[in-house]
């Protein structure tokens, strides 16, 4: 039980310091870098406000990526052609209360809770609460992001409008 | 309110649109009661309620609503508030519901809206008639092939005369399902818009703005192998396409596919292994159709707008789309996507992923409509000085040889809208 809670407290500071240079990526749009955070095999998942615990191959999510989907996501986001983030949103992003929730294998399970706030010119300052689960690999040396699933707290997207950034 | 809002002059070829109709609280008044207290409005899909019991609360041109299925069987639509004094009875989403109970002071109502309990009615007088107290339906509620509709005006034509010519293209996505059977499928996208909900109608079968707002989305498939190279000399798009009048202010648009379609043309975005089951899906559809049925349900892309406020956009998937205003500058979007109902699980997950490539606030397209939408609401702040807006894009062609990028839909909708707000152009 002591040597998995110290692996289990080794890996949460390890997942934090991961998130957190994530987030830093996401909110400097730095998004060729923050690709290469992601496995190849990486599913990116935003379930609908009314089925959390969905599954995207039979319900209608808001966001159901993989790779391939991000890079042209990422290559959508580059352009200033994608006018609903041209020009880009300022957002900040914070995380908290991550956990490891299992570890199978080279794959950590961990949740966290966040906060954006997202800021555009002559619109609303918008904040986009809930709670992420992910599934992180160990390669090479370090982590890499399997999937996450971001699970929105509000009962609907509503005021909120559009996911047209990377939550 | 002053207008008239819109003005046509067919021989000089101009129809302007005054922008205080998009910007008026008055107007938005008026249209909650000339527009949405009169026409039918939708309200869901018999889908949704697979057994007696179940139940949808939505808002429903304002009025908070039960969708349900009663006891035996027939679908419903309770207006959502107690006999007693008022206060909803049904606060959750969704679910399956014996009864439903007032909160306040517990009242019972069952599916079918009946009053069943009043704790201590024996407080009561002789006039007091549990009978009579049940959940008020909404005046009329209609279905065409289980696309359910309210009316607030008892004396409106009935659902199927006033669809008109737009039940034919509600036809042309029902036969892709081989039982006749479209359901809607889970998760539903709620957002709103910081616009007029005039300009969603607009937005949806408009296709004009298609080369300009998405060119992402146009990279995108080009990147993954689509031909996107126009079929015709002088298209703004790959494929040619028109815009149609159906009659009571109900328009579409009818182009020739290149976006692909999961019913049933295969692009390179589905992938190598899916090819051989949509040849399959296609084979289906011409055995069951003919094939020219076939080919028109499976090689056009119809953006179908049922007045005021229902988009069934028949595209890269298949969504149900319906608006609400709640301010001038602001509307409420509900979205839901629809699939045939014996869909195999591939097929479905293969129409979802073909969903999200254009439609939803997460989509490559969707996004940058609502950021055109936000922008003409914030640029129509000038509406005083910069007063008219421009409908006339097709006008120098007859009314009936419109194309998907012209705008004489557009007129449709308008000349409608105005005719019901009381103006004629």
């Amino acid at each position: 039980m002591t040597a998995r809670r110290n692996i289990e407290t080794a890996t949460r500071a390890e997942i934090e310091e991961f998130l957190y240079r994530e987030a830093d990526l996401l909110d400097a749009w730095k998004l060729d870098e923050w690709l290469a955070l992601l496995t190849e095999d990486c599913g990116w998942f935003v379930p609908p406000n009314d089925r959390p615990d969905a599954d995207h191959r039979s319900t209608l999510f808001l966001v159901a990526d993989d790779h391939a989907r991000l890079v042209e996501r990422v290559e959508r986001l580059k352009n200033p052609g994608a006018h609903a983030e041209y020009p880009h949103s300022r957002t900040r992003r914070f995380i908290s209360n991550v956990r490891v929730t299992a570890i199978e294998g080279d794959t950590v399970h961990a949740a966290a809770n966040f906060i954006v706030h997202r800021f555009r010119r002559n619109d609303d300052v918008r904040q986009y609460v809930g709670s992420y689960r992910h599934k992180l690999r160990r390669a090479g040396g370090g982590l890499k992001l399997a999937e996450r699933r971001t699970i929105l707290d509000g009962e609907e997207l509503g005021a909120l409008g559009t996911l047209s950034f990377i939550l | 309110m002053s207008g008239p809002y819109v003005t046509e002059d067919k021989k000089r070829m101009t129809f302007a649109l005054d922008r205080e109709a998009l910007v008026s609280p008055a107007v938005l008044e008026r249209e909650q009661r000339a527009i949405f207290d009169k026409c039918w409005i939708y309200v869901g899909h018999g889908s949704e309620l697979a057994k007696p019991g179940d139940f949808r609360t939505r808002h429903v041109a304002g009025r908070p609503v039960i969708f349900c299925r009663g006891r035996g069987g027939e679908v419903r639509a309770l207006l959502n508030s107690c006999r007693h004094r008022g206060a909803i009875v049904c606060r959750e989403r969704e679910g399956n519901a014996r009864q439903f109970m007032c909160m306040y002071h517990g009242w019972t109502y069952d599916p079918d809206g009946l009053l069943k309990g009043v704790p201590g009615d024996a407080a009561y007088g002789p006039a007091f008639d549990k009978a009579k107290l049940g959940l008020v339906p909404v005046p009329r509620l209609e279905h065409y092939r289980d696309f359910y509709f309210a009316c607030f005006d008892p004396q409106a034509p009935a659902l199927t005369d006033y669809l008109a010519d737009a039940k034919a293209y509600i036809d042309l996505v029902v036969d892709q399902s081989p039982s006749g059977r479209m359901e809607i499928v889970a998760g539903v996208q709620e957002y709103d818009v910081k616009a007029n909900w005039k300009l969603l109608v607009e937005n949806s079968v408009d296709d004009y703005h298609l080369p300009t707002v998405h060119t992402t989305w146009l990279a995108y498939m080009k990147n993954a192998g689509v031909d996107l190279k126009p079929r015709e000399a002088g298209l703004l798009l790959p494929t040619t396409g028109t815009g149609k009048d159906l009659g009571n202010g109900h328009l579409t648009t009818d182009n020739v596919n290149f976006r692909g379609r999961p019913v049933a043309r295969w692009i390179s975005i589905y992938g190598e292994t899916a090819k051989p089951d949509i040849e399959k899906i296609r084979a289906e559809l011409v055995a069951r159709l003919g094939p020219a049925r076939a080919a028109r349900v499976a090689d056009t892309n119809r953006n179908l707008v049922i007045f005021p406020n229902l988009a069934i956009n028949d595209g890269s998937s298949v969504t149900v789309r319906t608006f609400f205003p709640v301010a001038p500058d602001r509307m409420q979007v509900t979205a839901w996507a629809l699939g045939p109902a014996e869909e195999t699980p591939e097929r479905r997950a293969r129409r979802l992923d073909a969903f999200l490539t254009f439609y939803g606030p997460g989509g490559f397209a969707t996004p940058d409509d609502i950021a055109a939408l936000e922008s003409v609401q914030q640029g129509l702040a000038a509406w005083r000085e910069v007063r008219w807006s421009d409908v006339s894009r097709g006008m120098n062609k007859p009314e009936d040889a419109q194309l998907n990028t012209d705008e004489g839909h557009l007129r449709v909708f308008w000349r409608r809208w105005s005719e019901l707000m009381g103006q004629s152009p």
